[in-house]
């Protein structure tokens, strides 16, 4: 028997009879992270890591019924034994690991190997079969180190503060603006947006210390942020919002950044590829650390990494899922409108 | 070079045309004065000889990085750029090699002179010394073009308003043929080079598309209304004896067109001409497929200059015995250069007739029937215009002719480069030609980016089969395409060949079975 399958709904574990980050509703959903495209609405009972709790009952609804459970704590659904480990992707991620009959399949959902302060490290698990994301399975997607990164981003601001600008920041509101803002920590004034604000409410009512802000409020002035520093989600680029800011300057926060034609698509003043997706050396790191002798690959350049994968001797195949709306990993996005 | 990469960095991360010309003030202020010439001289597209092939440098990358060509391959299609795609593969650098943009470029000079081994020793350690930015700029460098996030234009105004001159002065003490060794900057967009180069060219004048016909063309009187031809816009310069000829790309082609020199050789005085250069054989312009075989060809062969005999249709006269006429009015202007034509003996070279009209209506039907004669359709010169330097609203007005549709399906999608490089933005279209479905033309433009990201998303649903970065996609989306023009051609399946192609609308309300057939299409070709 199978261990797991990729149904319509979403990844089945069989003799479990459960999801895992299904897309559409059924009766009970293992959730690997927080963000919209893993953590979707609609299901009758979730388990995730207990982190992912508030984050799950602030983005969805606060009466789902929801579980939490630690990383390594092991439980059994339907004689499979589940368990949660460390994705280091955002706050709370876990790779889920299902162990039957003396086969391992762990499903990765969303992770990275570079340490960001705010996430559990990655921690790789050994298995049979390991169901990876591909987001950035190009070789061209190489992260520069986090001090590099925080030191670009320092810099940036000081520039910006030279040329009396302010510094806006754009970038995806779980994990990617706690990550800015650790990084900008003590340059300047720190403002953010309210929707980061509800999100780093949850962190804070986890024991987790973020920089001193100010929430923006984009109905009254907002004169007064001149030449500090503004983190706002994606869904505000090129709205009127944040046309508000005076003498903005702003930049991007994400792995596609990389790429010139990317930023300049967005027509950005900057970019910065700081992804909470692993680079193309970290997805091949990560996969041959679980010694599986299958991979299947979802979200992002499937395809190619698959073939790649094969070719290096891995046995891999590409799964269609609907994971991959989240900003980071949509690249072809451009949001529309504005969120107040 | 560091300066140089910071001047590149700030003009590729902004729109805004003010930003972009404080960058280029910045760099204007700190940069050594051989490394202000190198930067106008690559901006305007003067590049050095290519001293290593690319094939080269995609092998050794591949060696150095150890993935597959097929990984490249993919690689290079999301980047969309040669230089770009290499930097980004390599591994972080170890150290850093500090030089100036001149001392890179004597550097790049030299490879000509290497072998295959030193040029890889030399490439290599480049490549393990520069951050990616500048390993980037390097590979740019390199060779192939390097026009990054500003036009001519726009970096002409930026040195002019920098110097306090004339942006027309500037563009034309750049234009011609001037180096990095025996020029100084400041002397060269003084001008000082000037006098001494007979063939420095003058900026053409260039017409925006009409907007409201009635409004504009009040009284036709006021107005000297030519035919749009459809060849190469040229600009004859004779002077002491020489003749030289420059395209609008403001390249020189003299050597293309033996014709056009042999005729204006012979005849007497100095001047500056602009005119059309076109494909005429028997007295009737051919269309610009003919024109195209006579293109940047190294030899032109006896057969070749029977076959599509050059001649040239003249517009206008810019300078005549040494003297600049450009401020004269269209009027006078198109009197001199009739006086000037008067007595020669006129073989390959024409003056560009004018169209004489009582009525907006009878001009309406000339303009359609302009395609008849191969005409793109009408030019319209108020007759007390100046030849302004580039374009200018209100004076010269082009009226172009409609242009030719058909509907077409699309059946190949290829991602696009530069800012476009993660969406399909490439595009081969069918027509039906029996049963089957014949390549007709591949367009690149003309869709939102909405529509782009909607088009993509059809893509990575319905793509049947893969070549490399190119997607063979399911026959289903239909669209009208646009194009100037059509002819025979033996180099495309369907036997015809479309002049800019371009997609006018997605046709949503049409389905494949509705396209058009290569019969009908042919039919277009008169
Ligand atoms: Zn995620
Ligand atoms: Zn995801």
């Amino acid at each position: 028997m199978r261990l797991i399958q990729f149904r319509p709904e979403g990844i089945y574990c069989v003799p479990g009879q459960f999801f895992i980050d299904p897309w559409q509703p059924v009766d009970m959903a293992l959730i690997t992270h927080g963000h919209a495209d893993h953590a979707r609405w609609g299901m009758k009972r979730y388990l995730c890591h207990h982190f992912t709790v508030p984050i799950l009952k602030s983005r969805i609804g606060p009466d789902i019924q929801v579980q939490g459970i630690g990383y390594g704590e092991a439980i059994t659904i339907n004689g499979v034994q589940v368990s949660f480990h460390p994705a280091g992707h955002i706050i709370g991620s876990a790779q889920i690991r299902l162990a039957y009959k003396g086969k391992v399949t762990v499903i990765s959902g969303d992770y990275k190997l570079q340490e960001d302060g705010l996430s559990t490290p990655f921690e790789p698990i050994k298995c049979h079969e390991y169901v990876s994301e591909s987001t950035f399975g190009l070789p061209i997607y190489q992260w520069n180190t986090v001090e590099k990164q925080n030191e670009e981003m320092a810099n940036w601001v000081q520039h910006n503060q030279s040329y009396k600008k302010t510094s806006v920041f754009v970038g995806y509101s779980l994990g990617k603006a706690q990550r800015v803002m650790k990084a900008v920590e003590g340059i300047a004034p720190l403002y953010v947006h309210y929707s980061i604000h509800k999100l780093n409410q949850a962190y804070e009512s986890l024991g987790i210390q973020l920089p001193k802000y100010e929430v923006l409020d984009f109905r009254e002035d907002v004169k007064h942020v001149n030449q500090g520093i503004v983190v706002v989600p994606p869904a505000l680029v090129d709205s009127n919002v944040i046309r508000k800011i005076p003498n903005m300057a702003y930049a991007i926060c994400s792995g596609w950044m990389t790429v010139r034609g990317a930023r300049r698509w967005r027509s950005a003043d900057a970019g910065f590829a700081i992804s909470d997706h692993a680079d193309w050396n970290d997805l091949l790191t990560a996969i041959k650390s679980t010694g599986a002798e299958k991979v299947y690959v979802t979200h992002g350049q499937t395809a190619v990494f698959a073939k790649y994968l094969n070719e290096i001797g891995i046995d891999a195949q590409e799964v269609k899922t609907e994971f991959g709306e989240e900003e980071d990993e949509a690249p072809t996005t451009k949001l529309e409108g504005s969120v107040l | 070079m560091k300066t140089f990469a910071s001047l590149v960095h700030a003009l590729d991360s902004t729109n805004k045309t003010n930003q972009k010309m404080e960058a280029i003030h910045h760099f204007l202020e700190v940069a050594e004065d051989k490394d202000k010439l190198w930067f106008l001289a690559l901006f305007s597209g003067r590049r050095p000889k290519r001293g290593v092939s690319t094939t080269l440098l995609r092998e050794w990358v591949k060696e150095i990085t150890s993935i597959p060509d097929w990984l490249f391959q993919e690689s290079y299609a999301s980047v969309g750029d040669l230089g770009e795609t290499i930097s980004l593969l390599l591994p972080p650098p170890i150290g850093y090699m500090d030089f100036s943009l001149a001392e890179w470029m004597d550097k790049i000079h030299n490879l000509s002179r290497y072998d295959e081994s030193q040029k890889k020793q030399f490439i290599l350690q480049v490549w393990a010394n520069l951050p990616h930015q500048e390993r980037f700029i390097f590979n740019k460098l390199l060779g192939g073009s390097f026009r990054l996030g500003v036009s001519t234009k726009g970096l002409i105004n930026a040195i002019s308003s920098y110097y306090n001159l004339e942006a027309s002065a500037v563009s034309h003490s750049i234009m011609g043929e001037w180096t990095v060794e025996n020029s100084s900057f400041e002397e060269l967009i003084h001008g000082q080079y000037v006098d001494s180069n007979l063939s420095k060219p003058y900026p053409f004048c260039l017409a925006y598309p009409i907007e409201g016909v009635e409004q504009t063309l009040i009284d036709l009187k006021d107005w000297q209304i030519e035919y749009k031809w459809d060849g190469i816009r040229g600009q004859v310069i004779k002077r002491n004896q020489e003749v030289f000829i420059w395209s609008r790309g403001e390249e020189l082609v003299t050597d293309q067109f033996p014709e056009i020199v042999e005729e204006i050789k012979n005849w007497e005085g100095d001047f500056v001409l602009d005119g059309e250069i076109l494909a005429i054989a028997d007295g009737e312009i051919l269309n610009f497929t003919a024109l195209q075989k006579r293109l940047n060809r190294k030899v032109i062969s006896k057969k070749l200059l029977e076959e599509v005999p050059i001649g040239l249709y003249l517009y206008d006269i810019l300078e005549i015995t040494h003297q600049d006429v450009r401020q004269e009015s269209m009027q006078a202007r198109r009197a001199l250069l009739e006086g000037l034509l008067a007595d020669k003996p006129l073989i390959n070279i024409k003056i560009s007739p004018l169209i004489q009209v009582d009525s907006l209506e009878s001009l309406k039907s000339v303009r359609e029937q302009a395609r008849d004669i191969n005409s793109e359709g009408l030019m319209l010169k108020h007759t007390n215009s100046v030849y302004h330097v580039g374009r200018k609203k209100g004076d010269w007005w082009k009226w172009k002719i409609d242009p030719l549709t058909i509907d077409a399906v699309l059946i190949y999608a290829q991602k696009g480069s530069g800012r476009r490089s993660s969406h399909y933005t490439d595009y081969t279209f069918a027509v039906r030609d029996g049963d089957n479905l014949v390549t007709i033309a591949k367009a690149y433009s003309g869709l939102t980016d909405k529509e782009i990201q909607e088009v993509s998303r059809f893509v990575n649903k319905n793509a049947v089969e893969k070549f490399g970065p190119v997607r063979t996609v399911k026959p289903e989306l239909v669209f009208e395409i646009a194009f100037e023009g059509i002819g025979w051609s033996t180099r495309h399946k369907a036997g015809v060949a479309l002049r800019f192609p371009r997609i006018l609308r997605w046709r949503k309300d049409k389905t494949v079975a509705e396209i058009d057939n290569l019969e009908s299409v042919k039919k277009l070709i008169h």
